[in-house]
């Protein structure tokens, strides 16, 4: 079959009529053909052009491809064929009442009606609160119990329905609910003023807020035609790389907490704050909000606070290294980590797992490496790859991309950096266009997508964040483990509710 | 264990001094906002034009703390003619109109309600509520637990039930989805309780105001005694708040 989909770099504004328009079937089977040889969906969603809805996939080998047909009002699910499309097709189906049919598991994701006001392919009202009319999946026998969690949760994390099916203490099904996070993100991307848009991209998920503005602020450059100087780029990878350090430190500090070694969970709490007060004494936001807009950056980054950078990086790094010793080096903390919730690469593959979590199951991919953005071509991000998918490789991965990411820091802040600070940039985005973005965010691959319309409006502005990969890992990881190492593979994974409510 | 003795002297002791010792945030922080009453007409209506949050009343000369997300645009639209933000982390108010402010906050401890202090003062337990919170609110309250902060030692506990629990912290704009199971943890929490709403999203919407997915605020659902205003609020104006509003 010749392939008709079309080649894109990460992002590169291209004309929407530039990109292959394929008849359902044609799209429906290329899409399908490439993923099942390996590749990757990125983003698949619905739009809407004048009356007729459209699909768009923008798929992932080594290279970044896109095509776009005619979406029918109801066609044969993709995944029948082919996994990784499950959520994306449960997903158009409640933005849009598109039903994909013979879908294995046409569940709700977030619980709202469709923007189409045709009829809701759940058979809901939304009258009544979360789940509607959806009945959780149950397992039935004399030994089996259920236990239901959330959506507040006993800590002070943010909310969701866990629903375990048991066998004593053992977990033969994890079935998780979320949607109760949804604020509408993505139709408030569209209607709301464009000086709005980068506070509403950085809150998308707050604890992503540079990775969110990012993709964001790449996306608006890229429609526009804006250059970003070096020193903005700089800046803004400083600013990643912080937001990542900061996340993992604290996992790793929560996951030992949960084993009961207090040690490290006491120190990695408070170095996670120093690393948060890195960003405040960049931006003035302990995590990173306002630092990255659309052309730029709102802070410079003088010599002073480069030396005040590196001085706090230094007296740190020995501190996290010597943490992170204590904790690998613990035998009581390796019994309880390795083995516990293992996710197999062909697991991974099919659920299309992403970030620290896929390359713990042995899966490289890291956009840092693969399709660079700002200063990422001129830095060495290694192939972290584990092999074993459980608590231990997760773990390590993160442990690892902390001390790793420190280098990066050390090299950016070697020179001095020069840019013209962007407070709100003025800028007419290219008409009938499309842009796709990536960014490899501390918990794996977040993507933003833009089409304008004619006028150079925005049309659609979907989001998607890693977690909407990962977290079908985490149910994976709690089959056939005791429910009392629930709170264990959470941490590891720590995924994020507001991002994949959106 | 040799290793464990060796990082705990790497590690030392960090926790702060507050609030016997004053602390000091970084030059780039930015806190109470301070409005300059005598800056023209039209710098103003250029702050108010150019904020995201439409916080700014340029007629009024007042800024409404609990839309702003303290992205300091109109400081820098202004050149700090009309608005500055200072270093002061002490930016939580009893009553809702406190946050619409030229600069001057009411003195928190004299508007805090006695009878809280008496109960509560000694101890307090909250029971946090995420509504659709982006979980940077909920990262800086779950910090103040951290050895740096440490809560408990004013006798203040995160609880994992509202049974347990004297009050609640409300962060995020609450979604439709959320509604139910904040009201419902409310009414699980015995009386009298306390409610403490937290973050510009808690407060008013914040970034997410318009949205027909969420609501105009904590305050149209529940009688909230305690706004802590910030995007997210400085965990240090969660620990004044709390000892302020209690002790």
């Amino acid at each position: 079959m010749t392939m008709n989909f079309k080649t894109i770099s990460n992002g590169e504004a291209i004309l929407i009529e530039s990109i292959p328009h394929l008849s359902f079937d044609e799209f429906s089977a290329q899409a399908v053909e490439i993923v099942s040889g390996g590749g990757k969906v990125v983003q698949f969603f619905a739009f809407q052009v004048d009356d007729t809805m459209r699909f768009m996939a923008v798929l992932r080998t080594d290279v970044l491809l896109v095509a776009a047909c005619n979406a029918p009002e109801t066609y044969p699910a993709l995944t029948i064929q082919c996994e990784p499309f499950h959520l994306f097709e449960r997903e158009i189906a409640e933005q849009y009442g598109i039903r994909p049919e013979g879908h294995p598991w046409l569940k709700m994701v977030r619980y709202h009606a469709n923007c189409r006001g045709v009829d809701d392919v759940f058979g809901n009202d939304y009258s009544e609160d979360i789940p509607g009319r959806y009945d959780y999946y149950s397992v039935s026998g004399d030994e089996i119990h259920e236990v239901a969690v959330g959506p507040v949760h006993a800590g002070v994390i943010e909310p969701g329905h866990f629903r375990f099916n048991c066998i004593g203490e053992r977990v033969l099904n994890l079935e998780i609910q979320l949607g109760y996070q949804h604020r509408g993100a993505e139709d408030l991307l569209l209607n709301a003023d464009r000086k709005r848009l980068p506070f509403i991209a950085e809150n998308i998920a707050g604890d992503t807020s540079v990775g969110h503005s990012l993709c964001h602020a790449q996306a608006m450059e890229a429609l526009s035609g804006t250059q970003t100087d070096e020193g903005a780029k700089i800046i803004r990878t400083v600013g990643f790389e912080l937001e990542r350090i900061a996340n993992h430190v604290g996992d790793l500090g929560a996951l030992s907490g949960d084993v009961a070694f207090l040690p490290p969970a006491n120190y990695c709490g408070r170095m996670r704050g120093d690393f948060l007060n890195m960003s405040l004494l960049l931006c003035g936001n302990r995590f990173g909000k306002g630092l990255v807009r659309p052309g730029g950056v709102r802070f410079p980054m003088n010599d002073d606070n480069r030396r005040d950078l590196s001085a706090r990086i230094s007296e740190l790094k020995p501190q996290v290294k010597h943490t992170i010793d204590l904790l690998f080096s613990t035998s009581s903390v390796r019994s309880r980590f390795e083995g516990c919730g293992t996710v197999s690469r062909s697991d991974a593959e099919k659920m299309g797992l992403v970030g620290p979590a896929g390359r713990a199951c042995g899966l490289a991919y890291d956009v840092r490496r693969c399709f660079t953005s700002e200063r990422y071509d001129y830095l060495h991000i290694p192939e972290n790859a584990e092999s074993t998918g459980d608590v231990y490789a997760r773990a390590k991965i993160r442990a690892d991309e902390v001390m790793q990411s420190i280098g990066i820091i050390e090299i950016l802040l070697s020179r001095p950096v020069e840019t013209e600070i962007i407070d709100v940039a003025e800028m007419v985005l290219a008409p009938d266009s499309f842009v796709v973005t990536l960014n490899e965010a501390w918990r794996g691959e977040l993507s933003h997508c833009i089409l304008t319309d004619s006028q150079g409006n925005i049309r659609r502005y979907k989001v998607k964040d890693p977690s909407f990969h990962n977290w079908n890992g985490l149910s994976m990881s709690l089959r056939d483990t005791g429910i009392s190492d629930f709170p264990l593979n959470n941490k590891s994974y720590n995924l994020s509710y507001c991002g994949f409510d959106l | 264990m040799l290793n464990v003795l060796k990082n705990r002297f790497e590690q030392g002791c960090k926790t702060s001094k507050y609030p016997k010792a004053s602390v000091q945030l970084l030059p780039r922080y930015r806190g109470r906002p301070q409005i300059n009453s005598d800056a023209p007409a039209e710098v103003a209506s250029a702050c108010a034009a150019a904020c995201p949050q439409e916080a700014i009343d340029p007629a009024a000369k007042t800024i409404d703390m609990g839309r702003c997300v303290f992205c300091g645009t109109c400081e820098r639209i202004g050149k700090g003619q009309f608005v500055t933000f200072t270093q002061d982390f002490a930016i939580s108010v009893a009553e809702k109109e406190h946050l619409i402010t030229a600069g001057d906050l009411p003195d928190l401890a004299a508007h805090s309600r006695q009878h809280f202090k008496k109960l509560f003062g000694r101890s307090l337990q909250l029971r946090q509520v995420s509504a659709a919170g982006c979980n940077a609110c909920e990262a800086d309250l779950n910090v103040l637990a951290t050895p740096f902060f440490d809560l408990a030692r004013f006798g203040i506990n995160f609880v994992a039930s509202p049974r347990h629990a004297d009050g609640i912290v409300v962060t995020g704009p609450i979604s439709r989805n959320m509604k139910t199971a904040l009201l419902q943890t409310f009414e699980a929490t015995p009386e009298p309780r306390v409610v403490i709403a937290v973050g510009s999203c808690t407060l008013t919407g914040g970034p997410f105001r318009g949205s027909p997915e969420i609501s105009t605020g904590l305050d149209s659902l529940l009688p909230v005694d305690l706004f802590i205003p910030g995007c997210p609020p400085h965990p240090m104006s969660n620990l004044h708040a709390l000892l302020t509003f209690f002790k």
